[in-house]
Parts: structure tokens; sequence; C-alpha cells
């Protein structure tokens, strides 16, 4: 293990084999961990629906959140979200393995705690503060002045939609939208009945890609009205808006040009 | 003539059931048909009607199945009443082949419910469930339903099985009305005592063929009972008209 | 006989209304039907035509021709058991929507949806009429229900499990037991076809049903074709199941609770069972759909449940009385 790389370094007691198994905790630690440092991201990281590193994952051995497959990795530390294969992480603390828990990103200053923590985690706390100032520089540039704030809707897959004290609103407000879930009284996320949506009447509509073989919770995004409603403005979800990662600033920066065609007609 | 059938034959899954059987019946004959439990007395009758697979001529299998359901009423040996309908509804069911999809009943269908039902002594049940009715009476309710069809020709399998004396010396008499009122009937059966009293002639199946066709006297033998049935019997003329007692088991 | 007609017409028309006029977009009646008669600007009359409308057609189409079938299908096996949920053609039906939306064979055109869940109803009526037979006992019909829709119920989880789309495997529960939620007219569009042809082919039914009462052969006796009645039966249970089922889910006990309920009313008479058990499957389904937004408005509560929490125990109570009767 090379020790003292450029601008950056790994302790001592700095883990040497580390697995992750969640999408999030994936794309942290391929930003931040050192070369050899991480042994396998989960599945969902070569995922080009789900995962913004696809390049970055294929250079891993990927796992599924199974106990057996990640113990016989003999990772001297795992890292898990909070709420995902929660069975496997209790099973794990059980055998010694140490298991690192990061909870989801529900704001963009929560970006910059969990790069923050991944930096601990990892023993690579000057990468990951490398990190943290080149998006706390990203973000500052959204502040420019903003003319008037269209009401934008996020509606996906069942109605699902976010308001402010989630990721997803956030990115809608720092591009510059007005969020129209907080309109109707959705703080955090939940599944708004397409009644509520076209009574608020949003100016734009943003929605995620179908995913392929079709479902029906996604066929209320091909409902007449939405699609009535979508002829006005569209915009998608995609990658970039899934994890609490740097990425989310090019999701701002799609939907700013969004809004600046929108206030262009 | 009301029925005429010639070189019948049926064969159920490679059974040979029924060879070569030839019948007519004529205007106003009440015909028995008797035989052993297997002898092919309900094959030939549902054959007679074209509802199994059968070579020979009938004149009813060739009929178009509506005129056929005019031709001839069937009793089926199964009493069966699925639903819990009124005795009225259940006889007004033998209208069918007089009325078309959705047509309601006219006069004439009327009067030949009302009279089906008085012929059979049904009129204190009438509005009463088919179902909730006893054995005899559902019986009863299911000649009336026959009765009502108003066909030339009537056929009943085992019509009088399961009734008591004085039901089965009734329907009989009732058949033997009809016939006298110039209606055709074939009715199978297993009491040889009221075959001889009231059939006007009996065809006895054995082993899937006619044995014999004839008036009762000249029909039941010694020799064919004892060929056919496997059994002696007493059988007389007497004051009160022919009595037929069977005796013993031929060994 | 034309008081229950009146009676089903009204809780009809009021209960149509009703769905109308309830939902979590909270505006006055009277200003909701004047939106969807005369339209206007702003969403109203939007909200209207493309999502209350659509879905009170649905309740009504589907019902009543879940109701016809059920009715349909216990007068030609003479067994009030028989119902096209109990009896696996529904979840038959909702594996062949799934196969095709799966497939992507769905996408082919607005026929290709129904069209495959009605192929997969056939295939679920013939199998339960093979096992079962011509009048098949309760147990053996109940049986080959079950065994059917087992079948039908693992082989549809397994499709949507094995679908790259993350929501599928989610939705096993929409396929098992129905929603009208988010419908809208295309689904109207796509399943009136084969509701209205199945269902008028149901409806012919009436006097060879009548007849069946006693019994195939003297039916058949009586003139009337059994072989084109079984054929008009299977065909168009299966295109009134295969759409209801294609674009609600399966919604079950409709076709068992709705004649149950009737019967007495109509004497008995499986023909005139026919149209009274359309409007009041039509009523029931009204009825549910309005309940599933009351008592939970902010989840999408499956119809199904409330069906079954009805149709249940009566099913419990018709097992009963069927095996005293057979004693």
């Amino acid at each position: 293990m090379a020790v003292g790389l450029i601008g950056s370094a790994v302790k001592a007691d700095a883990p040497l084999r580390v697995v992750s198994m969640n999408l999030c905790t994936d794309q942290l630690a391929m930003l931040v961990a050192s070369d050899g440092q991480l042994v396998s991201v989960s599945r969902l990281a070569r995922d080009p629906r789900s995962s913004a590193m696809v390049e970055q994952a294929r250079g891993f051995p990927v796992n599924h959140a199974q106990t057996e497959e990640i113990y016989l990795m003999r990772p001297d530390l795992v890292l898990a979200g909070r709420y995902t294969a929660r069975a496997t992480v209790d099973m794990l603390t059980r055998l010694g393995v140490p298991v690192a828990i990061f909870d989801p990103a529900n704001s963009l200053e929560d970006v910059a705690s969990r790069l923050t923590q991944m930096g601990e985690a990892l023993g690579r706390e000057g990468r990951a503060a490398e990190i943290v100032t080149q998006y706390r520089d990203g973000l500052t540039e959204f502040q420019a002045e903003v003319t008037r704030n269209p009401r934008a809707a996020l509606f996906s897959a069942n109605g699902y939609t976010s308001g402010n004290h989630t990721l997803a609103g956030q990115i809608l407000l720092t591009a510059g939208f007005a969020n129209v879930a907080a309109e109707a009284g959705y703080a955090m996320a939940g599944n708004m009945p397409l009644e509520v949506l076209a009574l608020a009447q949003p100016e734009a509509v943003i929605t995620s890609r179908p995913y392929p073989g079709g479902s029906r919770a996604e066929e209320i995004m091909d409902h007449p009205l939405v699609q009535s409603m979508r002829r006005n403005t569209a915009g998608f979800t995609d990658h970039d808006w899934v994890c609490g990662t740097p990425f989310v600033l090019r999701a701002i920066g799609n939907l700013a040009k969004l809004r600046q065609e929108l206030e262009a007609e | 003539m009301t029925l005429n059938v010639s070189g019948l034959g049926v064969t159920l899954r490679k059974r040979r059931v029924l060879s070569d059987v030839s019948l007519t019946i004529g205007k106003g004959e009440l015909v028995g048909l008797i035989g052993a439990n297997g002898a092919g007395k309900t094959t030939l009758m549902r054959a007679i009607l074209g509802l199994v697979p059968h070579e020979g001529q009938s004149s009813l299998a060739a009929m178009q199945p509506l005129a056929r359901g005019r031709a001839a009423a069937w009793m089926p040996q199964t009493r069966e009443i699925a639903w819990a309908v009124t005795v009225e509804t259940l006889v007004t069911l033998g209208r069918t082949p007089h009325l078309g999809m959705g047509q309601k009943p006219n006069d004439a269908d009327r009067a030949a419910i009302n009279h089906a039902i008085n012929r059979m002594d049904l009129g204190l049940f009438r509005k009463r469930a088919a179902t909730r009715l006893s054995g005899g009476e559902q019986a009863r309710a299911l000649i009336a339903r026959a009765l009502a069809q108003e066909a030339p020709l009537l056929m009943a399998d085992e019509p009088i099985a399961g009734l008591d004396p004085a039901h089965q010396i009734a329907t009989m008499e009732c058949f033997a009305g009809l016939a006298a009122e110039g209606r055709s009937i074939l009715v199978s059966l297993h009491d040889l005592g009221l075959a001889a009293r009231y059939c006007t002639r009996l065809i006895v199946l054995d082993k899937g063929r006619i044995a014999a066709d004839g008036p009762p006297q000249k029909v039941l033998t010694p020799q064919l009972l004892r060929a056919a049935f496997g059994i002696t019997a007493w059988f007389e003329q007497t004051a009160q008209g022919p009595v037929f007692q069977p005796l013993d088991i031929v060994k | 006989m034309k008081r229950l007609f009146a009676i089903l017409a009204a809780m009809m028309v009021l209960l149509f209304l009703g769905s109308l006029v309830i939902g979590p977009a909270k505006t006055g009646i009277g200003e909701n039907l004047v939106a969807l008669l005369a339209g206007g600007d702003g969403p109203l009359p939007l909200i209207m035509r493309e999502i209350r409308l659509p879905r009170a057609l649905l309740a009504v189409m589907i019902g009543g021709g879940l109701g016809l079938a059920g009715a349909a299908m216990q007068g030609y096996l003479r067994n009030p058991l028989a119902d096209p949920g109990l009896i696996g053609v529904s979840s038959s039906a909702a594996l062949g929507a799934v196969l095709a939306i799966q497939t992507g064979f769905a996408a082919m055109g607005s026929l290709a949806l129904p069209g495959a869940a009605l192929v997969g109803a056939l295939a679920g009526v013939l199998l339960v009429m093979l096992l079962a037979g011509p009048r098949g006992s309760s147990l053996t019909l109940i049986l080959a229900g079950i065994a059917i829709s087992a079948l039908a119920a693992a082989l549809t989880s397994l499709v949507l499990n094995l679908s790259p789309n993350p929501f599928a495997s989610n939705e096993i529960i929409f396929w098992m037991m129905g929603s009208l939620a988010d419908r809208s007219m295309t689904h109207v569009s796509i399943a009136l076809p084969f509701i209205l042809t199945g269902g008028a082919m149901l409806a012919s039914l009436g006097r060879g049903l009548d007849a069946l009462t006693l019994g195939e052969d003297a039916a058949e006796a009586m003139g009337i074709n059994l072989h084109r009645l079984r054929l008009t039966l299977i065909l168009g249970t299966a295109a009134v199941v295969g759409a209801s089922t294609a674009v609600a889910g399966a919604i079950g006990f409709v076709g068992l609770v709705i004649p149950h309920i009737l019967r007495g009313f109509v004497g008995g008479r499986p023909g005139a069972l026919l149209w009274a058990s359309a409007m009041g499957g039509a009523v029931m389904l009204l009825a549910a759909d309005i309940a599933v937004r009351m008592v939970l408005p902010d989840r999408d509560l499956k119809l199904g449940v409330l069906t079954a929490l009805v149709g249940a125990p009566l099913f419990l109570h018709l097992i009963y009385r069927t095996r005293r009767a057979g004693q």
C-alpha cells in the first residue's frame, strides 16, 4: 500500500479492504477511496439508470449485499445505507465485521457531510475535504440571479413527489423553480394524487424515465392529463438525482437550463 | 307414424351398447321399454333423440333441434331441478321449444301450462319452490313440465321409480289417458306388473338388442322372462285386468 | 321484477354520480357536474373528464361484466360457487396481461393487452371446465379453481420478479386484488369493445340457461344447442374477464356475491339473473370504489380487499350450505 499520495494520505490505521453494498456509499467511496482500498461495490453501481459512476464501477467486482458473499471477501470495513440490507448488516456486525452506516442525504448540505463522513471512515479526510470544497464552489455558482421562480412538480411512478425537505426538492429549488408539492403540503416525499397535480397546474412537470418492461406504477406518467401538462415543459430525473453525491450539481445545471428555456418563451 | 327407427346402433367407449334396433311407434300407443339393468334402455332412448352419436336412422334424431323439441318431450331419469324456481316456472320451461329468445308466453302457452299443472294435480304447489317439494311431488312437477311441451311423442326414462304406489298408478293412468287422446308414449320401467297392466305394447331389450316387441301377453312368456330377466313369474288375465307377479330367480 | 330493475337502476345512477363527485380535489358537487357536462376553463373539467369519469365508467363496465359472467357461469355449471375470480379465470387473465406487458406485446396496439388477457382467461376457463367436468361438483370445481389460481398467480409473480422494471415486482398485489386508481379514457376505450361483445354474448344465453335448470339432457332435447351455448359462454366470459383484468387487475367475488344476493329476487331463474347480476355487479363495484377512496383516501387501497371482505364470509356460508345439502 502506497502511503503519501499527492494531496492526501491514508492513515496508518485506515481500513485496507473496504466493501460497499449500497448505491450511494458506492459512489461516495469511489470518489474518496485510495487505489486498491475499495474491493467491491454493489450491483446497482453498474446500472446506468441509478448510478452516475458506471464506468468507474466496472473496475470493481460487484456484490449483491448477501452476508455470505460479503463475509468471504474478508472486508475490514463494510459500508452500508441506513435502510438497505439491514439483515446483512446485523449478521455482519455479529460476525465481528466493522460496518459504517450512512444516512441518506435529504438536503444539499447533507452531501457535504456524507463526503466528510466517508473521508473519516476510509482515513481519507484530505481527499474528502478537497471534493467538498469543489462541491461548495459549484453550488455557489447557481446562486446567480433568478428573475422568476416557475412552478414545477416532481411527479414519478405512483405519483411520487418530493417536498422541500428532500434532496430532489432542493435540487428543484436551487435550479430556480418553486415546488408545487410544497404548496400542496408535502414537506417530505409522498404520493400526490393525479387530481391534486391537475388542480395545481404546474408550469413544468419533471418525471422519471420509465424503466424497460413496463409497470402500472409508471403508467401514471402516460396518463392523458400528465401528457397534456408535459406538453408545456417537461424534464426528466436521472441517475444524478438518486444519491447525495457532487453529481447533484449536474442535475441542478440541467434543470436550470430547462428553467431558462421556460423563461425565454 | 310418430316415430320410426331402423338399424340403430351405439358404441360407447369402444363397447357395443346397442345393435341393430328397429322399431316404430304409432299414434295412441303407450309403449313400455323393459329390460334388465344395463340392457341399454336409456342409451336407446337417448340415441332415438340424437343425444348420443349413433349409426342407423331415427326420425327424431334427423330433425332440427327446435323441431325435435316440438315433436318429442324427453324426461331424463335424473330428476334435476338445479335452482329454487317455482313449480309454475318449472312447468313453463316445457314451453321452451315454442318460445323464441326473449319471447313471453302467450295465451296458448299459458293454457298449456295450466292444463299440465291441473293434470298432475299441482295447483296447490304452483307458487312453491320446486326444490322444496318431496321426491314424488318433484317427479310430478317434472312430468307436468313434459306435458306442457305438448309434443305428439312423450319419452320418459323410469318416470315412476321412487314414487309411492298411488302416484305410480296415477302416473301410468295419466300416460294411458294421454295415449287415449292420441299421443304416443315411450316409457322405460322396471315394474313389469304396471307395464303389463297399462302398456299397449312392450319392447324388451336384452344386451342391446330387441328381444321381443308386441302386446304384453305375447311378450311376457316364461322363456323370455328367463332369458332376458332371469326370473319366473305368475301372469294371468283376471277380472281386474292382467296381473303380473315376479316369483323366483332362475338359477 | 320491474321493481328490482327500478331499484338497481336508481342505485346505479346514484352511485355513479357519487363516484363522480368524490375525490382528493375537494370541490363542490354542483361545480363538479357543471365542469363535467359544460366544460370550461381551468383544471376542473379535465379532472372530471380525464380522471373521475373514466373511473366511474370502468366501475360500471367491469362490475357489470363480472356480475354477468358470474351469473352465466353459475347457470351453466348449475353451481352457486362458480365465480370467475374463485375458479381461476381472473388470475389466468392477469397472467396473460402481465406477459403481454413485460414482453412488450402490449405496446403493439390497443387490442394487444386485452387480447392477451382474453387468451389467458380462455385458457383458465377451458382448464377449469376440463378439470371440473360439465356439471362439476362443488368440490372438484373449487379444487380445480384453487389449482389454476395458484399456478397462474405463481407464474404472474415469476414474470413480474423477472422484469427489468423495479416497480413491476411491487405490483403483484395490483394484479391479485385489482384497482381503478389513475385509469384513463384510454383504458375505457381498450376494454369497452371486449366487455360489450362478451357481455352481449353472455346476455344471449338466458333461454338456454333457463332450460339447463332441468339438466343437460332435458335442455338439449328441448332444442337448446349445448355446444353453441358452451362455446358462447366460454368466449363471452373470457372476453369480459380478460378485458376487465387487463385494465383493473383481478377483482374477485363480484360474480359470487351478486348472483347469490339477487337469485331470490328473480325467482331463481338463471336467465333473469343475468341482467340483474350485470346491474348488481355495477352497483357493487361503484360502491366498493367509492369506499376505497373514502376509507383510505391517501393510499391506493385495492378493490379486491373490499370485495373479499364482503365476499369471503358469504363464500364460507355457501360452502357450509352446499355441504349440508350434500349430506
